[in-house]
């Protein structure tokens, strides 16, 4: 297949970073399918406020469903899913991901690479940041019948995290989900083997925060949040603690250190990106149905993403927050409270603010999904008080996670080259002023 | 047709109407004058321990939005078309100026949009309380209990903070006998009407009930005593009615008029949850010992199944069918707010449970200023009618 600019997409080469994480979750979904041979278990878990290392301190393999949904979306999946969903009860009004999920589950659970998942030994309610995680798991309680442990995570209602938070979470890590997993096992607690895990997430999250801040520098050697999206994916998952992830981190790190050193910009599925006209902050979480489509109208207009709230979901590393192997429930339950959707809008507010200043973006840009009011509620406050603070105009648009039916390319297209030509007028205004 | 108040509790149900649907907050800005240096402290749905305000010499007020009597304008510039109504209409009556008589808001825990409510709040009124209300959904009391424990004590120095005292054990004692009365004198009303519920029309109940959101809750518990005398003895026929319980309308209210089509329609609602907060703890609370700690058990052990709590034992709808059982309901009507993700998620899971022990069920959605009913009415009449076909079959 040709693209726009007569290059034959199967013929762009695949960095050694893709090919690694492409080996990786292929690797992890097989050893999913074969959980049951391998004599492994299995837990149900979210993004948002994951404890992958101490699942895999007890050899528990974590499945992701909002993960799962998104990959529907980007295989074409997700609509059969919704609709069935919705025929068997689901408000048109709820989240996509839950539907999407349910759907797949009723289809046959059948993940992204082909082999069926296993059933959950273990569902992990990590409540962080997202009330709909609760009713999600009450969904897929009713249909497992699997145990729950329920970890709540209190929201930083006033912007901080508190002594009393870090404790309660540290008391159900211990009250409730240690036994929890350890029942399911059959094995006991082992910190040492934790705190080795937390050793290598610290050592992940280095370069992993390396990464993200090499956009400051122009032109940015990555794009943020599409590009981001991949980046995410091994610390996200189901791989922070392991030697796995520390080595994919570091090779990343070397591509992006070689694009720097060579003054190049990201990549893109199509190929290099031309030069950079526009750099943006983007919130929000970006749509799965039409994931290439949407990247294309950027990277079309030579925008590209230097900083983004979504890659900040499954944990805020930036601030300088690292799992720490001496603190190891304590880390657990500080990385669970830090996450992006459990952060107050004011503090939202003044990271996306600060993004736009210490990237030197151009602007910034809302993507509202109508499925997510974690996200949602509460952006065109966002927006306008980032245009106040920043005194840069931002653009808002609107789709969905994973139901198609929401993305309107036309519309969102018009929206970002409106945008962008509005950026570029305040520029020749500025330089005419200038002059 | 409309079952008419009887006699002399019109004037009695008109007064409630008012006190309920008064969004300039008058009564709170009166007791407010009578009152000078106490806290007004709002809180939104569904539950707020409002004996913390009222023990510091307070007014706990509840924030239910604009309904149907408030035009939006700068509400629907902060949300998009996918958010409910209710925090629109709290918006705009916050930046109309028709809650400055509030020293601080409270937002509790049930959803995502209320949550992020309390941001926006922060971002747009700075200088007012703003207070998240994290409510436990471990109710370890060694674990729950003490954040929870936690969380009251920050809100005690709060008020304080406002100009409220802080109060004695004593004092919380008799805020916490206070509101025990008036969940009393509602679950009176509630069994009234579940035995006899011609007696009580479900719109002149919940005009009743809603009045204690803006009344100190002595005054509020005089209205329902007084109430409660007059309509045991007022002459009201029984109809040939179903018995419904109406179920998910616990945030974001229905407005009055969705209650009187129902009643049109030939429904007796014998359970709901509206206005669940003022209703959420059941019994009285045994505060003989540390108050506080009362507060806290009674949340943890004494608090209604609910859609912002996890189920975790109990198998989901077992309440919602013993509730139906124990009412002597004939159906559910599922009546959730648009975009309610709370009420929505938990409903096919409760339409399941329904299914299982076979009660009929039907369901529409609304939002607070919803104002053509014909549909609903068409609908719940069906499904009253069809009830009423099927027990004499």
């Amino acid at each position: 297949m040709n693209d726009a600019r007569g290059a034959s997409r199967d013929a762009i080469p695949k960095e050694p970073s893709m090919a690694r994480q492409k080996e990786m979750l292929g690797a992890h979904y097989h050893r999913l399918a074969h959980a049951t041979e391998l004599g492994l278990r299995s837990a149900y878990t979210f993004v948002p406020g994951n404890l992958t290392e101490l699942l895999l301190s007890f050899d528990v393999l974590p499945v992701l469903p909002e993960i799962n949904a998104l990959q529907s979306a980007m295989r074409g999946k997700s609509a059969d899913f919704i609709a069935l969903a919705e025929k068997l009860g689901q408000s048109e009004d709820v989240c996509t991901y839950v539907k999407c999920d349910y759907g797949m589950l009723k289809s046959g659970n059948v993940g992204p690479t082909g082999e069926r998942l296993p059933r959950p030994d273990l569902l992990l309610l990590s409540y962080t940041g997202c009330f709909t995680f609760m009713k999600w798991f009450e969904l897929l309680k009713q249909e497992y019948r699997a145990p729950v442990a329920m970890l709540h995570v209190p929201y930083q209602g006033d912007g901080r995290v508190t002594a009393e938070m870090r404790d309660y979470v540290v008391k159900q890590l211990r009250k409730v989900v240690i036994p929890a997993l350890e029942k399911v096992t059959g094995r006991r607690y082992d910190e040492d083997r934790l705190k080795e895990l937390l050793a290598r997430s610290a050592q992940a999250e280095e370069d992993f925060v390396w990464v993200l801040r090499s956009a400051r520098h122009r032109p940015s050697p990555i794009d943020a949040y599409f590009g981001g999206v991949y980046y995410i994916g091994p610390i996200f998952t189901a791989f922070r603690g392991t030697q796995e992830a520390v080595d994919y981190y570091r090779i990343l790190r070397g591509e992006v250190e070689a694009r720097l050193a060579a003054g190049a910009g990201p990549i893109t599925p199509e190929g290099p990106l031309g030069p950079e006209r526009y750099r943006l902050v983007v919130e929000g979480p970006p749509n799965w149905t039409s994931f290439r489509d949407f990247w294309r109208m950027f990277s079309d207009e030579g925008a590209v993403v230097v900083a983004s709230t979504y890659t900040k979901v499954g944990g805020v590393y930036e601030d300088g927050f690292r799992h720490d192997p001496s603190r190891p429930l304590e880390s657990l339950a500080e990385y669970c409270l830090g996450c992006y959707t459990n952060l107050d809008l004011p503090s939202r507010t003044a990271k996306i603010a600060r993004y736009v200043q210490e990237f030197d973006a151009d602007g910034f840009l809302v993507h509202s999904v109508k499925s997510c009011d974690s996200f949602s509620a509460g952006q065109l406050v966002i927006l306008r008080e980032v245009e106040r603070r920043t005194g840069k105009a931002g653009a808002f648009l609107e789709s969905d996670l994973v139901d198609a039916r929401y993305f309107s390319a036309s519309n969102v297209k018009n929206r970002l080259e409106s945008y962008l030509q509005m950026i570029e007028q305040q520029r020749r205004g500025a330089v005419s002023c200038a002059s | 047709m409309t079952v008419p108040a009887a006699g002399d509790l019109a004037p009695l149900v008109a007064r409630a109407e008012d006190l309920a649907f008064d969004l300039e907050l008058r009564s709170v800005r009166a007791w407010r004058s009578a009152h000078p240096g106490a806290p007004a402290i709002g809180y939104l749905p569904v539950w707020a321990p409002r004996e913390l305000v009222h023990a510091a010499g307070g007014i706990p007020v509840g924030i239910l939005g604009g309904g149907d009597r408030i035009e939006i304008i700068k509400g629907d510039a902060c949300f998009q078309s996918y958010v409910c109504h209710l925090p629109r209409s709290v918006i705009e009556l916050g930046l109309s100026g028709r809650l400055d008589v509030l020293d601080g808001l409270l937002f509790p825990s049930i959803c995502d949009v209320i949550r992020n409510l309390s941001g926006m709040w922060r971002l747009l009124f700075p200088g007012k309380l703003v207070r998240y209300l994290d409510l436990p959904q471990n109710f370890d009391p060694a674990v729950g209990g003490v954040f929870l424990r936690g969380e009251f004590e920050r809100l005690q120095d709060d008020l304080v903070e406002l100009g409220g005292r802080r109060p004695s054990d004593d004092d919380l004692r008799r805020s916490i006998a206070a509101f025990d009365e008036n969940r009393a004198l509602l679950e009176a009303l509630h069994d009234l009407r579940r035995r006899e519920p011609w007696r009580v029309p479900t719109s002149e109940l919940y005009v009743v009930a809603r009045a204690g959101c803006v009344l100190p809750v002595e005054e509020h518990s005089a209205l329902l005593r007084d109430y409660l005398a007059r309509v045991g003895a007022a002459a009201r026929a029984p109809l040939d009615n179903a018995r419904v319980v109406v179920v998910g309308a616990f945030c974001e209210q229905p407005p009055l008029d969705l209650l009187r089509t129902l009643e049109r329609a030939g429904c007796y609602v014998v359970g709901d949850d509206f206005l669940l907060g003022a209703r959420f703890l059941r019994g009285a609370i045994d505060a003989r010992g540390d108050p506080l700690d009362a507060l806290v058990e009674a949340y943890l052990h004494q608090s209604v199944a609910h859609a912002s709590v996890f189920c975790a034992e109990r198998e989901k709808g077992e309440e919602l069918v013993r509730d139906v059982r124990g009412s002597g309901a004939e159906g559910v009507l599922f009546a959730a707010p648009s975009f309610c993700d709370p009420a929505l998620l938990d409903q096919p899971m409760l339409q399941a449970a329904l299914d299982r022990a076979r009660v009929p069920h039907t369901s529409f959605k609304y939002s607070e200023n919803t104002g053509q009913f014909q549909g609903i009415r068409e609908q719940a009449g069906t499904f009253a009618d069809a009830i009423k076909l099927w027990s004499e079959a």
